[in-house]
């Protein structure tokens, strides 16, 4: 079974983590990685750095261009991770744009992905239609899950569409905005993360953007799997180091 | 069924989609379900054509340029869009887009811009119709356009800087496109070229294409054919060359002639050549030809013409390109400047140096004598007087 998917069966609300592979220096990927999982996060995201990402706000977008700065390739990243599942057992997504992997080849993404032991993709400008009838098949060949967004504003009806093809968990956006932007959520978003879990969908939903310390990620996994935390992490790692990546996961678990 | 018009699902061959964040899917589901049928009705039209009369001053002239035809002994008609209210060519597409907005009940504004010139023509039709606007502009063009910037403000828009990135168009366009995922019931983007997620470049392509119906209905007076035998016209993001060569798509007896900046030189470095430099690749939602490294990432062109330093081009120029139904030439820095002073002093016309660009090709390839040449003339050159000042030393 696909590591995703079995985290997703565990009896407990998961923390996710994403950074910026690349960030802050070229080669804090692989400890980065180590570090998360020694500390007992549940999954981690590996952003493949963008020079244009439309769905982040500033803090990722800056840590991207730092790390494509530092050298970080789609190329150097798979070099990076030759050797990860010798060190940890966590599952591992990428998530980037799609731009990249277009450039480096779909397929040969892929197959990357599948030998460095990669277990899905969140792709934020791969829309549905376009996987459905392009890439699904790729995708599978290699194992790996795609992971699908869904924002306040999507209709019951493409949620639906959305949970049918997916096969891990569903990626809530909390709110109607690019990453890294808000501080704490109000009765608009508990509402909204209460009708998503009264839809009873097949798959477990993970809450992204906007969740940064203790009280967001209890609120975001009151009625939903998991959360994931991007931007707070990052700015985190650049104030403190990577050395302390022990005590920011404490702080949320504890 | 035509070989160039957007399919269905988005696409000019290969080229097009929307390849969008779910965040900006319902908005731009919004739109793409209902723009044909809001575009078609007729009271949509009445109101637009009304205003392309009396306000932006439609029909512009196709005007024959009887001292560059005898200098390049060709017949050179010039389709005067620099005569537009705004200076250019980009009030008919926001003239339009405003209508839509209102019509879908939206009260916010928001745009990109490079140059400032589609800033500006936002900026009008937003004090024109009464509605807020915001205008995102890179902090560098911000410095570099000035005046452009003070217009906006005069007419009542915000203009907020794009601080990412490189801090020039594509960066503006990356927050104007973060401002409609973080608003997203209230908020219209008018975007400002043909390029973006479908259905923009479909529709601006549409709100342009008043430039060759004229064209066509001009040239039957002057000339008795409604058909040129070319069609010149600048691209940088494409909207006056999808204009001008929109209604002759299809008739492959008229030659389209897209030009685009080469800056420095196309194997210089700094260039904006996309169509030579360009790989097939994503930016803005849309499948198309991109400037980019070998690793996917977004490059900046330069181009000594604000309004031509796009990294992509719009998804139907990229078919054009891709088909061979366009010929695409590339004009140096300084031959469009030259360009640009001799259509000045030969026609007394100060041409947009955008515009310039397109002059140069009069120089760069052969007519014949019998040969009806369009270019179009998208813009005047007044917001560029500090640029022509500097580069000639007047």
């Amino acid at each position: 079974m696909n590591r995703i998917n079995q985290k997703l069966q565990e009896n407990k609300k998961l923390l996710s983590i994403y950074f910026t592979a690349g960030y802050p220096n070229l080669n804090d990927t692989i400890p980065t990685i180590e570090a998360l999982e020694k500390s007992g996060v549940d999954m981690i995201e590996i952003g493949l750095p963008f020079s244009d990402p439309l769905a982040d706000g500033p803090t990722i977008q800056e840590s991207s261009t730092q790390a494509i700065e530092n050298g970080m390739t789609t190329k150097l990243l798979f070099e990076q991770l030759k050797e990860v599942r010798n060190s940890v057992q966590i599952p591992l997504i990428i998530m980037g744009y799609f731009n990249p992997m277009m450039q480096f080849g779909v397929e040969n993404f892929c197959q990357k992905c599948q030998e460095v032991g990669i277990d899905g993709l969140i792709i934020p400008d791969l829309p549905l239609e376009e996987y459905l009838s392009e890439y699904q098949a790729i995708f599978e060949k290699y194992n790996l899950k795609n992971v699908f967004l869904i924002t306040p504003q999507t209709s019951n009806e493409r949620i639906m569409e959305i949970d049918a093809v997916s096969d891990s968990f569903i990626y809530m956006v909390s709110t109607a905005a690019v990453t890294g932007g808000q501080a704490g959520f109000g009765t608009e978003q508990t509402a909204y993360f209460e009708r998503i879990a009264s839809l009873n969908l097949k798959n477990p939903q993970i809450i992204g953007f906007g969740i940064s310390d203790k009280e967001t990620f209890t609120q975001a996994t009151l009625h939903q799997k998991g959360a994931i935390i991007g931007s707070a992490f990052i700015k985190y790692i650049t104030q403190n180091s990577i050395a302390k990546i022990g005590e920011f996961v404490e702080k949320i678990r504890a | 069924m035509s070989q160039f018009n957007v399919s269905e699902k988005g696409f000019y061959g290969k080229f097009g989609g929307a390849f969008i964040p779910e965040m900006l899917y319902p908005n731009v589901e919004e739109l793409r379900t209902q723009y044909l049928s809001i575009i078609a009705e007729p009271s949509f039209q009445e109101e637009y054509m009304y205003l392309l009369e009396q306000y932006v001053g439609r029909p512009t002239p196709l005007y024959y340029a009887k001292r560059l035809s005898e200098k390049y002994n060709t017949k050179v008609y010039l389709k005067r869009e620099d005569l537009c209210h705004t200076g250019a060519h980009k009030v008919n597409n926001t003239i339009g887009q405003i209508i839509l907005a209102k019509r879908l009940g939206k009260t916010r504004i928001i745009a990109e811009t490079g140059a400032g010139q589609h800033g500006v023509a936002t900026a009008t039709v937003c004090a024109l119709m009464g509605l807020q606007c915001i205008v995102y502009m890179g902090e560098v063009d911000i410095e570099r356009q000035a005046p452009n910037v003070a217009r906006m403000k005069m007419l009542g828009a915000e203009v907020r800087p794009a601080t990412s990135g490189s801090k020039t168009l594509k960066d503006a366009t990356n927050e104007a496109i973060r401002d409609w995922i973080n608003n997203p019931t209230d908020t219209f983007y008018i975007i400002g070229s043909v390029v973006g997620p479908h259905p923009y470049p479909d529709m601006v392509a549409k709100f342009q294409s008043i430039i060759s119906k004229e064209i066509k209905s001009q040239l039957l007076t002057h000339e008795g054919t409604e058909y040129p035998d070319y069609v010149i016209a600048c691209v940088g993001g494409g909207s006056n060359a999808a204009g001008a060569f929109y209604e002759f798509l299809d008739d492959e007896q008229v030659g389209l002639i897209a030009v685009e900046a080469a800056g420095h030189g196309v194997d210089s470095g700094e260039s904006a050549a996309t169509s030579v430099l360009g790989k097939i690749g994503i930016i803005h939602g849309s499948r198309t030809l991109l400037m980019q490294t070998e690793d996917g990432q977004i490059t900046e062109p330069y181009s000594i013409s604000a309004g031509l330093d796009y990294p992509g081009v719009g998804p139907l120029h990229a078919h054009l390109c891709d088909t061979g139904r366009a010929e695409f030439i590339s004009i140096t820095d300084e031959d469009a400047m030259n360009s640009g002073l001799e259509i000045s002093k030969m026609e007394g016309i100060i041409p947009a140096i955008e515009t310039a660009h397109a002059f140069a090709v009069l120089d760069k390839k052969q007519f014949k004598p019998t040969d009806i040449v369009v270019i179009n003339l998208s813009g005047r050159g007044d917001k560029d007087l500090n640029t022509y000042i500097n580069y000639f030393g007047f």
